[in-house]
């Protein structure tokens, strides 16, 4: 059979590519360690803005966390906030520019701890952005401490022989509340540990920004991630364990969709 | 009957050999270089088994660093 | 068109930046200032000029939404008073490192802690020295007049987009409070985003034409680049310190005696001058109109032959000590301030500074 012996090179042509690089994906290094959910999920918001032909009015807001340097990776206009201020600072750029697709990139320390009143209230507005959040249960960037969606049981550096509810509280699933809000038109709870995975979170990504320039409201899309460094697996290992942990607290799905 | 044929190309200097393609690959086309690394040090992937990729994109939808771009072609028998 | 009014200090502010051309408001309700807020939302200004007016969900949020607007090159304010402008440093530091032009307005209420919601200057040091964390400056501006409140937003603008940097109109309670005869500039028109893309090449606008992005942020983590980042900064600071103290000298020149006092208690110190003179005391008023940068080349000019020097504040002492290095110790300065809310009358001043100065004895 001719095909089977059908030289790569033959293949490797530019009419038969089907997936490459996003182009608003920079071209350099990442400084995520290997196997980090981030990397991923910046693909993904690279393509979404890329094929909404967004390139030109998507602004960007930052976190304080290991994506502070988001914005030496996607090539659009970034604001870097204070840590857990994004939504403020969303809120005010698309106030400001409602003609401008403005997103928050922020961290469970960002989200649910530090900024939970920025983000509950600009929210609870129905401001008109979309806010991409990464909930890997622990604090990457500061070398691993409890986040507040840290499990029950959970090894951090900070709870070292795990979290106790009674001494630490319990993990705040924050997208439920987010949920509650009158100000969101939709939240979702995705993840990227599965090529299925990959593509129902962008169409999440793409439904969230398409909602913000349709005036909707607020779109929260929280991914459920892995750190693998912070959680001591090799990444394969860390995404086994997030399906069979981390879902259990934060089942994937819709949490809200009108 | 048409055949599907894949190849992949991996940005050797991008990849940090996370090996998360080599689990998400259904064909067991991907492996990382046993001995080979990168300028960083990393066993960046390759294709180990060329012959059976698919062009099915699992490997680049998961690839975290987007090191790896995807070809396929239909090839009538 | 020019308008006359009668009206609060905080209202004449909220005019004024209405007609400056403001794009965006946002703050947090607080005592003293919280007319501010109140007379944007009843001024409506969205719909006549498309400025937009948030009352934030705390004086956190308030000042990052400041930065943001500033970082999109709009122009934005926010105000508050002492403690909530305690709560604001974080983003002030952000928006000192980011280079953004920013307007800061603190109508003082007296501390430490929740204090008093009435008149104080005790925010000297927080306003001048720096206040958030980091090697930074705002501009200060002190205004001790209605008309002041509102020119002085106007001004405070101008220079923050002239050096990209915070500025801060710092008023004390009472001029926040006190009703007088403004006289409203004529208004001008918001900036076009075409007028943003020229003269703020560096803002936040989204990559039209696909023009290089632009990126605004405070983290550098490669020292020698960060250390050339401060130094860039105090190049400006430099900068500012040249070419924009401004200040107010009234009979300076032939005076025995010197007040130093900026804001309400310059205006106070005016009064002790004539009540003084009618006594033969001959007194000079030097007033900072910009806190930082400090007028001290003038007050070392105005001390030259006075007997003394006498720095008047709501507060147990601060600007006096940079009055004390203007003059480089050459010139007796002392110190009277009253605290707690408490503003002192004219006879008061007037006989701390006989007694301080043993003045007839």
């Amino acid at each position: 059979m001719e095909d089977c012996i059908m030289d790569i090179q033959d293949i490797i042509k530019p009419e038969n590519q089907v997936y490459k690089k996003p182009s608003l994906l920079n071209d350099v290094h990442m400084h995520y360690c290997p196997g980090c959910s981030h990397g991923v999920v910046h693909k993904l918001i690279a393509e979404v803005i890329e094929e909404m032909g967004a390139a030109e009015i998507a602004i960007g807001i930052a976190p304080v966390g290991c994506a502070v340097f988001a914005y030496n990776y996607i090539d659009v206009d970034w604001i870097e906030a204070p840590h857990g201020r994004a939504p403020a600072l969303a809120t005010a750029a698309k106030r400001l520019q409602p003609d401008k697709l403005v997103f928050t990139y922020q961290g469970d320390g960002d989200m649910a701890a530090i900024g939970t009143a920025e983000s509950l209230h600009a929210a609870n507005r129905g401001e008109n952005i979309a806010m991409i959040f990464i909930n890997n249960a622990i604090y990457g960037m500061t070398g691993g401490q409890m986040a507040p969606t840290t499990l029950l049981g959970m090894k951090t550096s900070t709870t070292p022989y795990g979290r106790r509810a009674d001494l630490n509280g319990y993990p705040l699933a924050i997208s439920g509340l987010m949920a509650q809000l009158d100000g969101t038109c939709y939240v979702t709870r995705q993840s990227v540990e599965t090529p299925a995975a990959v593509r129902k979170a962008k169409a999440a990504i793409r439904k969230a920004f398409e909602n913000s320039m349709q005036g909707k409201g607020t779109s929260v899309v929280e991914i459920v991630s892995t750190c693998n460094s912070g959680w001591k697996m090799s990444p394969a290992d860390a995404n086994k364990w997030m399906q069979e942990n981390m879902f259990k607290k934060y089942p994937i799905g819709d949490l809200k969709n009108v | 009957m048409a055949k599907i044929k894949g190849a992949v190309t991996v940005n050797t200097e991008r990849c940090k050999g996370c090996n998360l393609c080599v689990v998400a690959c259904p064909a067991k086309v991907l492996s990382l270089q046993p001995k080979e690394v990168n300028n960083r040090g990393y066993h960046f992937a390759f294709m180990s088994a060329p012959e059976n990729c698919i062009g099915c994109s699992s490997c680049a939808l998961v690839c975290p660093d987007a090191c790896i771009e995807v070809y396929r072609v239909k090839i009538d028998e | 068109m020019e308008e006359v009014r009668l009206m609060k200090g905080n209202e004449a502010l909220a005019h004024a930046a209405v007609r400056y051309g403001a794009d965006g408001y946002f703050g947090y309700p607080i005592t003293p200032q919280s007319e501010v807020l109140e007379e944007l939302e009843q001024l409506r200004p969205w719909e006549t000029t498309g400025m937009v007016v948030l009352q934030a969900e705390s004086e956190l949020a308030a000042i990052n939404m400041v930065y943001a607007g500033a970082a999109c090159g709009k122009v934005v304010f926010t105000s508050s008073s002492s403690p909530g402008i305690s709560l604001m440093q974080e983003g002030i530091s952000y928006i000192a490192a980011s280079e953004v032009p920013a307007l800061i307005v603190n109508v003082m209420r007296g501390g430490p802690g929740l204090g008093t919601i009435h008149p104080s200057q005790a925010d000297y040091f927080q306003a001048v020295k720096g206040g958030g964390h980091g090697d930074y400056h705002l501009i200060v501006l002190a205004p001790s007049s209605v008309q002041e409140m509102c020119d002085f937003v106007w001004l405070g603008w101008d220079l923050a987009f002239k050096y990209r940097t915070g500025a801060m109109l710092l008023a004390d309670g009472l001029v926040g409070q006190m009703m007088e005869k403004v006289v409203l500039p004529e208004p001008r028109q918001r900036r076009t985003e075409e007028q943003v893309r020229q003269q703020c090449p560096w803002a936040i606008n989204g990559r039209k034409g696909m023009r290089p992005r632009n990126v605004i942020t405070s983290l550098e983590l490669v020292d020698e680049i960060m250390e050339q980042n401060n130094l860039r900064f105090q190049r400006t600071y430099r900068e500012i310190e040249k070419n924009e103290v401004r200040y107010e000298a009234i009979n300076t020149k032939g005076c025995d005696y010197l007040f130093v006092a900026f804001g309400s208690m310059a205006r106070i110190c005016q009064k002790v001058m004539e009540v003084a003179a009618e006594e033969g005391i001959k007194i000079g008023l030097l007033r900072p109109i910009t806190l930082w940068p400090f007028p001290s080349k003038q007050i070392k000019e105005a001390a030259a032959g006075v007997k003394g020097i006498m720095v008047v504040e709501l507060s147990a002492g601060q600007m006096v000590e940079d009055v004390r290095l203007a003059v480089e110790c050459r010139v007796d300065v002392k110190h009277y301030g009253r605290l707690g809310g408490i503003v002192p009358t004219p006879e008061e001043v007037l006989d701390e500074l006989k007694k301080q100065f043993a003045i007839g004895k």
